[in-house]
């Protein structure tokens, strides 16, 4: 499978199929409370040399023959603090390497209060036609209470000028279950964004990922008896209600934690799901190339000094986690990443992908599972059934082989 | 080399409640002593000694002789016994004890008689030993000499106004301790030219000599080439090496004879051959009669241990083989639970002897374990005449079938100040105890005696009794023997399904309450699940207590980390693997420690 021929510098070797990309900017304004993501406050000069470099990471990954992109997400961090001319050099140098489709979704990460009519233009210049907002509540206490540095009013005015810079494709971020946040502030947030009739909203839990400012609070309180974050039947029912109100509204549940107005999926998300090949620049990001996972390395300094003084630029230096997947690593994925999806998997297309019958694999599992009422088997596919979302990772990793 | 009159040996034990100093004294006394007569290193033995060290042979340190130069000019051999402390070697014990003429019994000066004191007492005068008393840690400045001497007067009943007050510790008068051995304890007598007569009272297995006996000559001799045979099993060998015991070696002789102590190894591979209690003879000139005394020690606990990991059961066999070799009284047989795969049913002597083999599997062998609840042997007498000595709960026949069910009873005695008699007693009638009745020792001291059903003890009663006495209560037990009682079968049922490895045999007036605490604790051990999972405890098919695990309301990742599908990947890889540690009991899924949480059930 991996041709082992390299033209230019790609140390993976021939791209077989179209890819979608991802582009990480690690920068913030600010560190809010509960993010473990890789990103961090820089200053000018770090930005401007991990722009750089990241161009030269672009160029090197040159393949032999021309990779069709159907979807490009900048994500952080928050892409939308840096420089819009950075977004567009960026662009420009994708463009120079792979065969950018016309009908691309290609996406923008912006933080409410960090964009202006003129840096929305720049961005619909540079080809981006999908604008995902990080708003996360609409109550300004919660908003504080996670360490967010911009007010619901301060995003309504920033979505405006999406709207008006002709973004017609818009996500908005909530995240449920946050300290303080009650049934009806969390109906208030979504009532109010479904008024303003985006096209996609990601719905998130709250995860307190160890390390994180918030969760040392938290845990702290917790042992003092005190707990502000909602209990699990309350972070159901919140589920539940998010489910239930943006249905009412038109929106399709299409994922775990996913919603769209018809056609309006995040086809770079369901990418990951597939899961089809991806591959990804800047620090700290993962790709899927070849049936091979890895990572770039989180380290900046290392990242930028690399590529910068490297005179042949060997792009495995700065690779780490590289894991070859094995055919029953596929099978897992497929499974544990295809039943995020609120229609699961195929059961042919599993066959067309591994030439296996999924009984054979599965057979027992399956038969197990919709006796417990926790999958439900419909012809070709097979997927959660709504008490099996609520344990899905009880359900999915069994699914490990 | 010359024999040694049998006037200027002594054979002898230390006895003594844990603590007062038993090992302190053994140690003092081989340091007043010597290890060899003079003739004997003249005869350069030492040369054998430093063989035995280079092959790293070590014997039990108590177990030892030595020389003592007496006040009266004359050279005696001491042989010090070592006795097992703990009443689960009860047996044991007393063999130690039949291979003594006297017994040194040392009590604290400050504590006075304790429940082990009597017990080691009773037991040594069973044997007619002569027993001489010590008051140790006299230096203590809470010692009352005068009050334990009088303790021991009235309460044991022996002389003891001339006892030495000594402390074993700081070395204080340990020379009248050994001048009363010289002069207090009888000298053996056994007849030299008489058939051999030798009472085997322990044994080590050595991977290089084989079975080594310990033994006391009462009769005749033995040497390199007598032919031996063992009277109780039969085993007949050639007798290799004959000696004593120096202190931590073995040191080869010629001969032993009549009145002394000593070891034989005869390329005997198998412990089993060579019973404690057993009686050595020679095959070609055998005594009339073996020695009295002699009966086959059977264990009277009972659990299964199952290897955490069921890859490991080979390794379970082969270390349970292993610790056989120099523990004749572990007894197991494999067997399979549906809840834990397969394991072994293992027998012991009591639930110490059952902790330290546990504790020797974990530690020696690196094993983890899951252990059943302990259980003892009952009796169940079949309506067709039958009676079968239940060891595994699960092997209960149906109960139409049964006719009546006995379980062992013990006597207990159990000493404690007087302001927790009422709490102590309480505990007693609670684990049905039948009281006996109750002496005070001193004003504030008294034995309290209960008879006991065995299974009521060996759960958590000495927990129990440490924490309603602050710890100061000591307790005793033998085995009284078997009583018809109203026992049943407790299942316990999860998600309908029984758990073999969690049944148990209990009296039906406790069942209900017992069923109960472990539902209780069954539902704080076991993790919510997918679905509602019923606990419940059954007697046949008469459910007596239930509780119920709530299904497991949410387990779900809101986000997947971007592209990130590997730390995805690694998170479900590391919740499966927590699943593997379970015991799946049809869709349920155990952890081992639920299985382990059931044995305390903390009942204050």
């Amino acid at each position: 499978m991996m041709n082992k021929r390299t033209i230019g510098n790609s140390s993976m070797g021939v791209f077989k199929r179209q890819m979608g990309i991802y582009i990480h900017i690690p920068f913030c304004a600010k560190k809010c409370s509960y993010c473990d993501f890789l990103s961090a406050p820089a200053d000018d000069d770090t930005i401007k040399a991990y722009i750089e470099a990241m161009l030269l990471e672009i160029k090197a990954s040159r393949s032999e023959v021309v990779v069709p992109v159907p979807t490009i997400f900048f994500g952080g961090g928050t892409p939308s603090i840096i420089d819009p001319t950075y977004i567009e050099r960026i662009m420009e140098a994708i463009r120079e390497q792979y065969e950018v489709e016309s009908e691309a979704e290609i996406t923008i990460e912006c933080n409410p209060g960090t964009v202006s009519l003129k840096k929305l233009l720049a961005y619909k210049d540079a080809g981006i036609n999908r604008i995902s907002f990080g708003l996360q509540s609409t109550d300004n206490i919660e908003l504080k209470s996670i360490g967010r540095i911009h007010t619901y009013e301060q995003f309504q005015n920033s979505y405006e000028m999406a709207r008006r810079a002709g973004f017609d494709n818009i996500n908005i971020d909530l995240i449920a279950a946050l300290p303080n946040q009650t049934m009806a502030s969390w109906e208030n947030t979504l009532r109010k964004v479904i008024d303003l009739q985006p096209e996609h909203i990601s719905a998130y839990s709250l995860i307190l990922e160890e390390g994180t400012p918030l969760y040392t609070v938290i845990e702290m309180e917790r042992t003092n008896g005190i707990d502000r974050i909602p209990c699990e039947d309350n972070e159901r029912e919140m589920y539940y209600l998010t489910n239930e109100m943006l249905k009412k509204a038109g929106y399709i549940h299409y994922e775990i934690s996913n919603y769209s107005k018809p056609g309006y999926e995040c086809r770079h998300n369901l990418s990951y799901w597939a899961p089809d090949h991806y591959i990804s620049f800047g620090i700290g990001a993962a790709s899927y190339v070849n049936d091979i996972r890895y990572k770039n390395v989180e380290d900046i300094k290392e990242y930028i000094e690399y590529l910068t003084e490297a005179k042949i630029i060997d792009l495995s230096e700065i690779q780490v986690e590289v894991n070859q997947l094995t055919k029953e690593n596929k099978m897992e994925e497929f499974m544990f990443l295809g039943l995020r999806r609120i229609d699961g998997i195929s059961i042919k297309e599993f066959f067309k992908r591994f030439g296996v019958r999924y009984d054979s694999i599965y057979g027992t599992l399956t038969k197990k599972f919709v006796e417990q009422e926790l999958l439900i088997h419909t012809d070709d596919r097979i997927y959660l059934s709504p008490r099996g979302i609520d344990v899905s990772n009880s359900v999915m990793c069994e699914f490990l082989l | 080399m010359s024999q040694v009159n049998q006037k200027n040996i002594r054979n002898f034990c230390i006895i003594a409640h844990i603590d007062h100093g038993k090992s302190t004294l053994a140690d003092r006394i081989i340091e007043k002593t010597g290890l060899l007569t003079s003739r004997e290193m003249q005869a350069q033995v030492l040369d054998n000694m430093d063989l035995e060290r280079e092959r790293g042979i070590t014997i039990k340190a108590q177990c030892v002789r030595i020389i003592y130069k007496a006040q009266d000019g004359e050279e005696y051999i001491f042989n010090l016994i070592d006795t097992p402390g703990h009443v689960d070697f009860n047996y044991e014990v007393s063999r130690s004890l039949a291979a003594c003429d006297g017994a040194i019994l040392v009590v604290d000066a400050a504590q006075g008689v304790e429940a082990q004191t009597l017990a080691n007492v009773y037991l040594a005068l069973e044997h007619n030993l002569d027993i001489i008393p010590v008051i140790n840690k006299i230096d203590l400045p809470s010692a009352d000499p005068q009050r334990v001497i009088e303790e021991i007067e009235d309460v044991i009943g022996i002389e003891a106004q001339d006892a030495p007050l000594i402390s074993a510790k700081n070395g204080i008068n340990i020379d009248q301790v050994l001048e009363q051995i010289v002069k207090k304890i009888p000298a053996p007598e056994g007849d030299v030219d008489a058939p051999l007569q030798a009472l085997v009272f322990d044994s080590v297995y050595d991977s290089y000599k084989g079975v080594i006996i310990f033994c006391r000559i009462k009769h005749g001799s033995v040497r390199k080439g007598t032919k031996i045979k063992m009277m109780a099993t039969g085993a007949v060998e050639d007798v290799v090496e004959v000696g004593y015991f120096g202190p931590g070696q073995f040191i080869p002789c010629d001969v032993l004879e009549a009145g002394t102590v000593g070891y034989i190894t005869a390329s005997i591979k198998n412990l089993k051959e060579t019973a404690v209690g057993d009686t050595v003879t020679d095959f070609n000139n055998p005594c009339a009669e073996p020695l009295i005394g002699y009966k086959k020690v059977n264990p009277m606990v009972y659990c299964g241990l199952y290897p955490a990991d069921g890859a490991k059961y080979q390794d379970l066999r082969d270390a349970l083989e292993k610790l056989q070799l120099n523990d004749a009284s572990l007894q197991f047989e494999p067997e399979a639970s549906v809840a834990l795969g397969f394991g072994f049913r293992c027998g012991f002597l009591g639930l110490l002897h059952l902790e330290i083999i546990q504790e020797r599997l974990e530690r020696e062998y690196d094993l983890d374990l899951v252990t059943t609840a302990p259980g003892v042997i009952y009796k169940v007498h079949k309506t067709n005449g039958d009676i079968i000595e239940l060891t595994n709960p699960s092997n209960l026949p149906d109960p139409s079938e049964i006719d009546f069910m006995e379980e062992p009873i013990v006597k207990a005695e159990i000493i404690v100040t007087t302001e927790f008699v009422g709490p102590i007693m309480k505990l007693c009638q609670d684990r049905r105890g039948v009281y006996l009745g109750m002496e005070y020792m001193e004003a504030t001291r008294a034995v309290i005696r209960y008879e006991l059903p065995l299974n009521e003890i060996i759960y958590d009663f000495f927990d129990a009794l440490k924490s309603r006495s602050r710890g100061y209560a000591s307790f005793d037990y033998e085995l009284k023997g078997y009583e018809k009682s109203a026992l049943c079968k407790l299942d316990i049922l999860i998600n309908k399904e029984e758990v073999d490895a969690l049944s148990f045999i209990i009296h039906s007036a406790t069942a209900a309450e017992r069923g109960r605490r472990m539902c209780e604790k069954l539902k704080d051990e076991i993790p919510r699940q997918m679905f509602e999972i019923p606990i419940q405890a059954a007697i046949g098919s008469k459910v007596i207590a239930r509780e119920t695990i709530k299904a497991m309301r949410k387990d779900v990742l809101a986000k997947c980390y971007g592209g990130d599908i590997s730390r995805k990947h690694k998170l479900l890889e590391k919740q499966k693997e927590g699943k593997k540690r379970m015991r799946q009991v049809g869709n349920v899924e155990i952890p081992q420690k639920a299985f382990m949480s059931v044995l305390k059930l903390d009942d204050e």
